[in-house]
């Protein structure tokens, strides 16, 4: 049993994460008939977990064909861990439900809220980082892992903004959240770009600060360029763009932290032709080889 | 109130101030980031609508639909993580939702595109093969009590306009012409393999299905009907693949 009390063990990344240390697409529906007519040579599909929540019809029939021939990752993006208020525990059940009929090679969700009360906002909202915020989280993922029998991966978040009432820096409270539940960190290197020119930190900084031990998936986007009424620059993670230079940049410097792991190239807003998306995985895939050749 | 419910209740009403004990690492305005959160939640949500009511969005405009549904979602936000259930009220709403009292079908056509997503994710179902229908028609004592059951993804609408036209013809060149709105139809809606397909059925005929969803047997459906062509009613149910089982148990 999982317990908030005392720490978990470290795991190995094969105990957090089942996926190859390739690259990864997310599936999208435009995609699923091409996927199916082509066989592209990836690594893994991921897929959002709510979209699958479904009784059946087209994308039961579509994930059920590409999951016998390749690994999946099943992405949460409504639980809403960080809530001030309990679980949906019928939520879990459908989760358990869509990992017990699919298999997934890595089960993973985001530090973030998305419910008040019964009210669902369907965006990742920010936390305010203090010891409150830690036993709440904490205690949910041990939930979560309790009820799912196996270990879950945590997303580090993208935000905008910052809470006066925060007393523990972001990697620090992730560290501690990894520490005290035992699960691995989904790095999510776009999101740790874009947080630390959101909030003018150094990203090479913010990376050597989180538990980088504990990387079972990384995850790469784009995101969309803003100024806040300052004139500094205001990045929006909004997966609708390319990878970004800077982003591809801080990639290599994470491979050269944590070796070889599956990342996932994510892209949920102007989805471009399928072969645009397979070029960005051959080009994180070419790194990965890179990573997996050094001594 | 707790600090995410301030924070959620500014999100889903632009009227309400951004919320207190936030902070920019730059020392910029807070509620310049906060905006940041409200775009992306009031977007994505009126985006989910756009996705769900394309044909709705054709028939009041782009920027009509937006602002429209930017009402709609604050008086009814989604209670559940599954976007593909959000907006089950949005026909109701119009139907209530003055603006649009010069587009008295509207809300008849966002029922029809809620039931086609409805079909489009319903539960699958095995259907029973042409000949084991013929076979079972045939036989008279087995007609006499015979029970049908249809796909789950099978719906019907009854409405007072030409709703199964109006949509059709916005699936190509949008254009209502040639069409008597106030012609009012049975709107047939079922799942056949991965498509959904959309029917005008007669009244009987609709009527004839409602009896037979309802779980009366065969024949007492029919008979109980105005009239219609029930062979083919029923070529139309087993051509599209909506019959899944057959049952001639007499009820106890």
């Amino acid at each position: 049993m999982f317990s908030t009390n005392e720490p978990v063990p470290p795991r190995t990344r094969a105990a957090l994460c089942g996926l190859p240390p390739r690259a990864g697409l997310g599936l999208k529906t435009g995609h699923f008939v091409e996927v199916l007519g082509t066989q592209p040579d990836i690594g893994f599909f991921e897929v959002h977990a709510e979209n699958y929540m479904v009784d059946g019809g087209p994308f039961h029939h579509f994930l059920g064909l590409i999951r016998e021939q390749y690994p999946l990752s099943l992405h949460g993006v409504g639980l809403s861990i960080g809530a001030e208020g309990p679980l949906d525990i019928q939520h879990l059940q459908r989760l358990q439900t869509l990992i017990e009929r699919y298999q997934p090679q890595a089960f993973s969700e985001h530090l973030a809220w998305s419910s008040h009360g019964p009210v669902f906002l369907n965006d990742l909202l920010p936390l305010a980082y203090d010891t409150s915020t830690l036993n709440r989280v904490c205690e949910h993922i041990d939930q979560v892992q309790n009820n799912l029998k196996r270990p879950m991966l945590l997303e580090n978040p993208a935000t905008y903004l910052g809470f006066e009432r925060s007393t523990i820096d972001e990697p620090a409270f992730i560290t501690e959240v990894i520490r005290r539940s035992g699960c691995g960190l989904l790095l999510d290197v776009n999101n740790v770009y874009v947080s630390c020119i959101n909030h003018q930190r150094d990203p090479l900084a913010y990376l050597d600060a989180l538990p980088l031990h504990a990387v079972g998936e990384i995850h790469l986007a784009g995101f969309a360029e803003d100024a806040d009424r300052l004139g500094d620059r205001l990045l929006i993670d909004d997966h609708g763009a390319p990878i970004d230079d800077a982003v591809w940049a801080l990639y290599r410097q994470a491979l050269e932290r944590v070796g070889p792991v599956a990342t996932l190239i994510e892209r949920d807003n102007q989805v471009p032709a399928f072969n645009v998306l397979l070029a960005e995985a051959q080009q994180a895939e070419a790194l990965l080889l890179h990573a997996g050749s050094r001594p | 109130m707790s600090t995410q419910a301030d924070f959620s209740a500014a999100l889903l009403d632009t009227r309400l101030p951004c919320p207190a004990g936030l902070c920019s690492a730059n020392g910029a305005d807070p509620a310049s980031r906060f905006l940041v959160y409200r775009n992306n939640v009031q977007g994505s949500l009126i985006n989910a609508l756009a996705d769900s009511y394309p044909v709705v969005q054709q028939l009041v405009g782009e920027e009509f639909f937006r602002g429209m549904a930017g009402i709609f979602i604050q008086q009814q936000p989604p209670h559940s993580p599954l976007m593909s259930r959000y907006g089950d009220g949005l026909a109701d709403f119009i139907d209530a939702f003055e603006p649009t009292a010069e587009v008295p079908y509207l809300a008849d056509v966002a029922r029809l595109e809620r039931l086609r997503t409805r079909a489009y994710h319903a539960a699958d179902a095995a259907t029973v093969s042409a000949q084991q229908i013929s076979a079972a028609l045939a036989d008279p004592q087995t007609l006499a009590e015979l029970n049908i059951t249809l796909h789950p993804s099978l719906h019907l609408l009854d409405s007072a306009y030409a709703v199964v036209s109006i949509w059709a013809t916005h699936q190509g060149e949008a254009t209502l012409a040639g069409i008597d709105i106030h012609q009012g139809q049975h709107a047939l809606v079922l799942r056949n393999g991965l498509e959904v397909e959309v029917f005008a059925l007669d009244h009987g005929a609709s009527v004839f299905i409602r009896h037979l969803l309802n779980h009366r047997a065969l024949l007492d459906a029919a008979q109980d009907s105005p009239p219609f062509d029930l062979p083919q009613t029923l070529a139309l149910l087993i051509g599209h693949n909506a019959i899944t089982d057959l049952n001639t148990k007499v009820s106890p």
